[in-house]
């Protein structure tokens, strides 16, 4: 396995940059474009319950038939790749995107609108920041969904760590099916660790004084 | 005295009800009165109340306030002017006491220093010590201080009515008899208009200079506590008081 590393060290850094390519572009798009459905369907509990509904349809497709369904219209490679990773990630984050949103005490809106409020104001100030530890959950789950997924985009061509794996099976080389095995579940389990840190980094920094596991701070 | 509010024949029926929450009622508050307005549940007292704020819009019927027609003003523009507090407070978790109560000034831009002397005029107000409070969380305070910074937040920017709606409902019967006196402190030095909800007799009674007793989404009475003890309006207000006794 070292041998190979050290022979074909450059093909491995390749496969993973790429697969960081991948996730990361997904990602941007995807919180793009679920912070914009959330914010269309968010007015009517209806339209929002039909979205996330439509998603989770979307959702349960399998990805390789997704992928291929795709081929006859965008193509291989990688824009084909992330197009459906897009698609997957909206079901996770519109659904935790407008439960975050839902979560908001209906009286703590009622006594900022009695205030003066605009339902902007009332977005940006009270509902997003109260929010955003369920909204990151949503994001977290999406990101390990998707480096898992991205290695399938390897049989489109999308490149990334499933291609090393691929490889492997097709030729039946056990060194290359351990390399890209341990590359997918590292990069998963990296990414996990580096999540979970910011959401507790996050929920010590919104606790407002009620977590009982920070009782000296809460009270000095 | 001049009059700051007026009902005129106003009504409002909720979607799928079959009888008018709040039954063509007519109303005029003086400015700097008290008006405890009294009721069962389900009165239509509350109704009455966000109907001023426009949380609610009546089916017909105008309010005046300062004799402008509210439905012509931007709802919004409207409500900065009107304090609010309610039981359940709504304080915003996320936010400290100085947050919560600068969020009016803030959302008008008063620039900081002033904002500032203004959260600590009002903490001092409530009874609250500004140097121990201002930097805590909601989660940090007791019910009854949860209630008194409220009070503070509706305060801040000197609204031309108050509405309160069970401001100490949930509040113990000790902090919330201290409650009681430090508003009608605040009230009389304020001069401002309340209007206050409560399904406490002896509260409506003890705090305004008019209660206001409904019944059906009607008033059925609305004069001095003095005058509704001597000469009760009908039976129904003759058994109100008589429960309380």
């Amino acid at each position: 396995m070292i041998e190979y590393a050290s022979r074909y060290g450059y093909k491995l850094e390749e496969a993973l940059i790429r697969h960081l390519e991948i996730v990361g572009l997904t990602l941007l798009i995807s919180i793009a474009v679920a912070s914009a459905v959330t914010l269309i369907v968010m007015r009517s509990d209806r339209a929002a319950r039909i979205t996330i509904r439509i998603f989770g349809a979307v959702y349960a497709i399998p990805s390789l038939a997704l992928f291929a369904l795709l081929i006859p219209v965008t193509g291989l490679g990688m824009d084909t790749a992330i197009l459906v990773l897009v698609v997957y990630n909206q079901f996770l984050l519109i659904r935790n995107f407008i439960a975050g949103l839902d979560s908001v005490d209906p009286l703590v809106i009622e006594a900022a609108t009695g205030m003066g409020m605009t339902r902007r104001g009332i977005l940006a100030k009270i509902r997003l920041p109260l929010a955003f530890p369920v909204m990151l959950a949503g994001i977290h789950l999406s990101v390990i969904s998707t480096i898992g997924i991205a290695t399938i985009a390897a049989v489109i061509d999308a490149g990334g760590i499933g291609t090393i794996l691929f490889d492997g099976l097709r030729t039946q080389s056990v060194v290359k099916i351990a390399w890209g095995a341990l590359l997918a579940a590292g990069l998963a389990i990296a990414a996990n660790l580096i999540l979970i840190a910011i959401e507790r980094a996050v929920s010590k920094k919104y606790h407002y004084g009620t977590a009982a596991d920070d009782e000296t701070e809460a009270f000095s | 005295m001049a009059e700051i509010l007026r009902f005129e024949d106003v009504a409002k029926r909720f979607p799928g009800a079959d009888y008018n929450a709040v039954d063509h009622v007519d109303l005029s508050v003086d400015d700097g009165e008290f008006v405890a307005i009294l009721g069962t549940s389900g009165s239509g007292k509350t109704t009455l109340l966000k109907l001023v704020n426009r949380l609610y819009e009546p089916d017909s019927g105008r309010i005046y306030l300062r004799g402008e027609d509210i439905s012509a003003q931007d709802p919004v523009q409207l409500r900065r002017g009107i304090g609010y507090v309610i039981q359940q407070i709504g304080l915003f978790p996320h936010m400290t006491v100085k947050s919560n109560i600068a969020t009016v000034p803030r959302i008008l831009k008063w620039d900081a220093d002033r904002t500032d002397a203004r959260v600590d005029e009002l903490l001092r107000l409530v009874g609250l010590d500004p140097e121990e409070y201002r930097d805590r969380f909601p989660a940090q305070l007791s019910g009854g201080q949860q209630q008194r910074v409220g009070l503070a937040r509706a305060l801040a920017v000197d609204p031309v009515v108050m509405l309160l709606d069970e401001p100490f409902g949930a509040i113990d019967a000790i902090n919330r008899s201290a409650l009681q006196d430090e508003l009608l402190a605040i009230h009389r030095e304020s001069r401002k208009t309340y209007l206050f909800v409560t399904h406490d007799i002896a509260e409506a009674f003890k705090l305004g200079t008019r209660v206001l007793i409904m019944h059906d989404g009607k008033v059925v009475q609305y004069d001095t506590p003095d005058v509704i003890k001597s000469a009760p309006a009908g039976a129904f207000v003759e058994e109100l008081i008589g429960s309380a006794v």
